[in-house]
């Protein structure tokens, strides 16, 4: 019976993520130019959707040029605190006037120019003109902060169940207590050991949820693409490097530096090669989930413009199957990837605390 | 002759290939052979999976 349900939700979740991701892409790219254009187009509005943005647009008009959605707060630091909404740039349109400044949106950054907004090149066709420090709330950071008030939220009931419930969870907790035994039991434990795993337990399950949630959000229409964001991924593992490093012992430097066990000329040896490791282990974390969250989201939405390229009664339900069962192994990859994180990051911390073993 | 970096790409995403498909083979043997450690030995399928794509996704950014 119980099992029953889960598929029923799996199914229905499923479903409304794939047709949803479909309906919202294809409203934006109804077209009617050549095929060369086309494709042109379908490539550009790909790399429009793996960039961050100053404004969250919902759906774009584009015969009529008009974009749905709401302007963000930019906040700039240019000699002094500079806020203004988004909407001032027009989707990249217009120059936007502040205190005296103009700013103007090039390439999805922001340049400070003249009046008329001229953007400067040098021989590489790179803008020179000068960047202010850019700490606006973006796309993306309104994406997260979403998703953590959720996981406060939802965090929040699970503890309070247990108070009211004699240590039983209600509602959202049934969910979430599941996984919270399992990073516990099958993560945390078998990697860090049974001493010590409950001061790195905060950690994992915030990076597990947090990498999760953002990546399902991802596979909704609102088209958000944060887990496929390399300086949100080299956060991530800017975190765990510290953490690692932080709370490392005597015997993991001992392996780094003078490997114990081995004969001197290879302690020599192993040295520099230990030491590059402790930088590409967090690197090999960053690149991972950065790239197959990036892959996923172009694979994903080629395979919905083939439907646009085709335009026939074969490649338009093809294309469209192929994007559903794509979904679904997205599904899929968006839980291992969050699961491999954070497993990742455990065995690193593991490493860090093993006592030595003579 | 220069050969393009995408074949150097391709090459190591073939290896990658080749890779990740005996990790998931050995493992089906094993757990074939043991059912009752197909926790363990799943766990450590995946992340020695990881790894190698971790290096095809390099492979692929370089070229």
């Amino acid at each position: 019976m119980q099992k029953h349900t889960v598929v029923k939700i799996l199914l229905i979740f499923s479903l409304v993520f794939t047709t949803g991701n479909l309906f919202a892409k294809e409203s934006e790219k109804k077209e009617n130019e050549g095929e060369g254009g086309l494709k042109e187009r379908i490539k550009e509005f790909i790399d429009h959707h793996l960039q961050d943005s100053y404004d969250f647009t919902l759906f774009s008009d584009e015969e009529a040029n008009k974009h749905y959605g709401f302007p963000l707060p930019v906040i700039l630091w240019d000699n002094g605190l500079k806020v203004f909404s988004s909407s001032k740039f027009h989707h990249g349109e217009t120059v936007a006037e502040v205190d005296g400044n103009y700013y103007k949106l090039y390439h999805s950054k922001i340049y400070k120019t003249d009046a008329s907004g001229t953007i400067n090149y040098d021989e590489d066709h790179h803008a020179t003109n000068a960047k202010p420090l850019d700490f606006s709330i973006t796309k993306n950071v309104v994406s997260m902060l979403l998703i953590s008030l959720l996981m406060f939220f939802m965090f929040r009931s699970l503890a309070k169940s247990y108070k009211k419930n004699n240590g039983i969870p209600t509602g959202v907790g049934r969910f979430l207590e599941p996984l919270v035994l399992f990073i516990r039991d099958d993560i945390a434990i078998p990697n860090i050991g049974e001493h010590k795993y409950k001061k790195y337990m905060s950690f994992l399950l915030t990076v597990f949820f947090f990498i999760w949630f953002l990546n399902l959000l991802g596979m909704t229409p609102l088209g958000v693409n944060v887990t496929g964001n390399i300086a949100v991924t080299f956060a991530l593992a800017l975190i765990v490097f510290l953490i690692t490093n932080l709370t490392a012992n005597k015997n993991y430097w001992g392996h780094i530096f003078w490997m114990p066990g081995v004969p001197t000329f290879m302690k020599v040896v192993l040295a520099p090669i230990e030491l590059l490791g402790v930088f590409i282990k967090p690197f090999s974390l960053m690149i991972r989930l950065y790239a197959n969250m990036t892959a996923g989201h172009v694979v994903l939405m080629s395979i919905i413009g083939m439907i646009f390229l085709f335009k026939n009664w074969i490649g338009g339900p093809l294309s469209f199957g192929l994007a559903f069962a794509l979904s679904i192994l997205e599904l899929l990859v968006a839980a291992l990837q969050a699961y491999i994180f954070t497993m990742l990051s455990a065995l690193y911390f593991g490493m860090a605390n093993e006592e030595a073993h003579h | 002759m220069e050969i393009p970096g995408i074949v150097g790409a391709g090459l190591i995403v073939i290896g990658a290939g080749i890779g990740i498909g005996r990790i998931g083979g050995q493992a089906m043997d094993a757990i074939a052979r043991q059912p009752e450690a197909s926790g363990k030995i799943q766990t450590a399928m995946l992340i020695a999976a990881a790894l190698i794509e971790g290096i095809g996704f390099a492979a692929l950014f370089a070229s």
